[in-house]
């Protein structure tokens, strides 16, 4: 009837939505593209073109194998950590006990902490070699205390960034436990399934899609780790906890490098488009339209 | 998977589940803790747990010496008008892209969702030039749009799986009653609308009160939220455990709270709908 109207209702509707993330996506991704071939410091303009020199000097520069090595190990270590705690946390969560509502909710905290406060305390709070809990735990069993952010600083931010993350983990793949099927459960257990095999062939294929997403929207977010080393290391000591954002933003606001800043942030895109075409097509395949 | 257990299972895994609880949370708790303590018991050797004087003399002087309230209301602003302002530009998307899908639907709104995969930092230095050539480093305006587009992206998916979930039935059936569109949109649409807009106030409101990459690096005083507060305690001054403590507890409390309620939204928000 009136759907010739309605479809232009709809495009209306639609735009300004469109419009918007298209300026956001082309305009600055644009600059980055065309700053990246510029020699341009942010001090003394006026930018020259150099060509394909900011890449150069990008990936030969002696930060970059570490930042990339950093960047990988850090995602590495905190999918570990957070993929299998999160499915022993949501196993455990679960069961049948006194409280769930109140420690579900102690469980899930550590999400929604801001970066810069959970940086902060696990740095002076429990990290820091003379007044952190830690230190005091060690004196207590005869142990020498560790200052951990300048002996193991990668390890150490492992540690806060799988604390933030270990929650929404849990909270996903508990989500999804719900809804694994009882009765199936209790078959295979009349059947004389052991808590074992049951878990292999019943719960682990059920969690399958959850845990593709968990890891892959974690990837995304973890390849953009950026305030716990800013307010925790900066980077250090030398660039052993410098990961590929840290190393941009370095260039680009510490050094004023805005040109190879550039052409990192390119790189930066680039690896972040690898993992975001796995999950796309894993979000694709569960939308039913 | 709620099966019989013996009352004595029950205990064991009860305990268990608060021991794993509580540690987990341990951190926070104790951060809650060491800012109702003086700086010297904030560092005694061995740690006090409970028994110490409790004092809000730490709340009072972050309150009195850093202007704390002045980071408070930037939080509030830039978290609340990013997200007001997206959901203005995101309910018409979703609305009609919920009520009537087109063979490119599905497109938009995968496109929509790749926008979500850049990231910030290979867009800062164009972001952060940009915003210098038009003054408006360190204003809450520039933050406030950046991250409304930050979170668009979330926005318009978590709409879209609450609207989907609205029978388009019972618009036909209002209709067939007589309800002209006004009519229709007042009470028979919003009121079935209105709970998936407030989850995704709440889960959009939380991420972006935690944002630290654009907040840290494109603030440096006026526009500065709690953020970028908090980092500045990343000086010596952090060492007075006390003070750090109360802000911090001052800084999360808020999101703490709302994020409770909002456990459901943010599984179906953070995974766009695929985990529900």
């Amino acid at each position: 009837m009136a759907t010739q109207r309605a479809h232009k209702a709809a495009r209306l509707m639609i735009s300004p939505s469109v419009i918007l993330l298209l300026a956001w996506m082309i305009i600055p991704l644009g600059t980055t593209i065309y700053f990246s071939f510029l020699r341009y410091n942010i001090l003394t303009p006026p930018p020259s073109w150099t060509g394909v020199e900011n890449y150069t000097y990008f990936l030969t520069d002696p930060a970059f194998i570490p930042a990339l090595v950093n960047t990988l190990v850090l995602v590495l270590g905190v999918l570990i950590i957070t993929t299998v705690g999160g499915i022993l946390l949501a196993l455990l969560l679960n069961m049948d006990f006194w409280g769930q509502g109140i420690v579900r909710i102690l469980v899930i905290s550590p999400f929604f902490v801001m970066p810069t406060v959970s940086a902060l305390v696990w740095k002076n709070m429990f990290m820091h070699p003379v007044n952190g809990l830690f230190a005091h735990l060690f004196r207590a069993v005869g142990l020498q205390p560790v200052d951990f952010l300048s002996t193991m600083p990668l390890l150490s931010i492992i540690i806060m960034v799988a604390w933030a993350w270990l929650p929404f983990a849990t909270l996903i793949l508990l989500t999804a436990l719900q809804s694994l099927d009882s009765e199936q459960m209790e078959a295979a257990e009349m059947d004389g399934a052991g808590w074992l095999s049951r878990f292999i062939y019943l719960t682990l294929p059920h969690l399958t899609r959850s845990i593709t997403v968990v890891v892959l929207i974690q990837t995304i977010f973890l390849l953009a780790v950026f305030a716990e080393i800013y307010v925790t290391t900066a980077g250090g000591p030398g660039y052993a906890s410098t990961n590929i954002p840290f190393f941009i933003y370095n260039l680009s606001l510490k050094q004023f490098d805005a040109g190879m800043g550039a052409a990192g942030g390119v790189i930066a895109v680039i690896i972040a488009n690898i993992v975001a075409f796995f999950l796309m097509r894993a979000v694709g395949k569960n939308l039913e339209l | 998977m709620a099966r019989k257990t013996t009352t004595g299972q029950r205990a064991l895994i009860t305990v268990a589940a608060w021991g794993i609880g509580l540690l987990i949370s341990f951190p926070i708790i104790w951060t809650i803790l060491t800012s109702f303590k003086t700086e010297a018991t904030a560092i005694a050797s061995p740690p006090v747990w409970f028994n110490f004087d409790w004092t809000l003399q730490n709340y009072i002087d972050v309150n009195t010496r850093s202007d704390y309230l002045r980071y408070f209301w930037n939080s509030v602003v830039i978290a609340v008008g990013s997200t007001l302002l997206g959901l203005a530009v995101a309910i018409p998307a979703a609305w009609s892209m919920a009520f009537q899908p087109t063979k490119n639907t599905k497109n938009v709104l995968m496109w929509m969702l790749s926008t979500k995969m850049m990231p910030a930092v290979g867009v800062l230095v164009p972001v952060y030039l940009g915003l210098r050539s038009m003054g408006l480093l360190d204003t809450r305006i520039a933050l406030v749009t950046i991250m409304m587009l930050m979170n668009l992206p979330i926005i318009v998916w978590m709409l879209f799986t609450y609207f989907r979930e609205i029978p388009g039935e019972i618009l036909e059936a209002a209709r067939m009653d007589g309800a002209n569109l006004r009519n229709e949109i007042i009470y028979v649409l919003t009121p079935m609308a209105v709970p998936g807009i407030a989850s995704t106030l709440l889960l959009n409101v939380i991420l972006a009160w935690n944002e630290a990459f654009w907040t840290l690096n494109l603030t440096t005083t006026n526009a500065a939220p709690l953020t970028a507060f908090i980092a500045s305690f990343s000086s010596p001054q952090g060492l007075f455990y006390a003070k750090l403590s109360a802000a911090s507890t001052m800084a999360i409390a808020p999101i703490l709270i709302l994020g409770w309620f909002s456990q459901k939204q943010l599984v179906r928000g953070l995974t766009f709908g695929a985990v529900k």
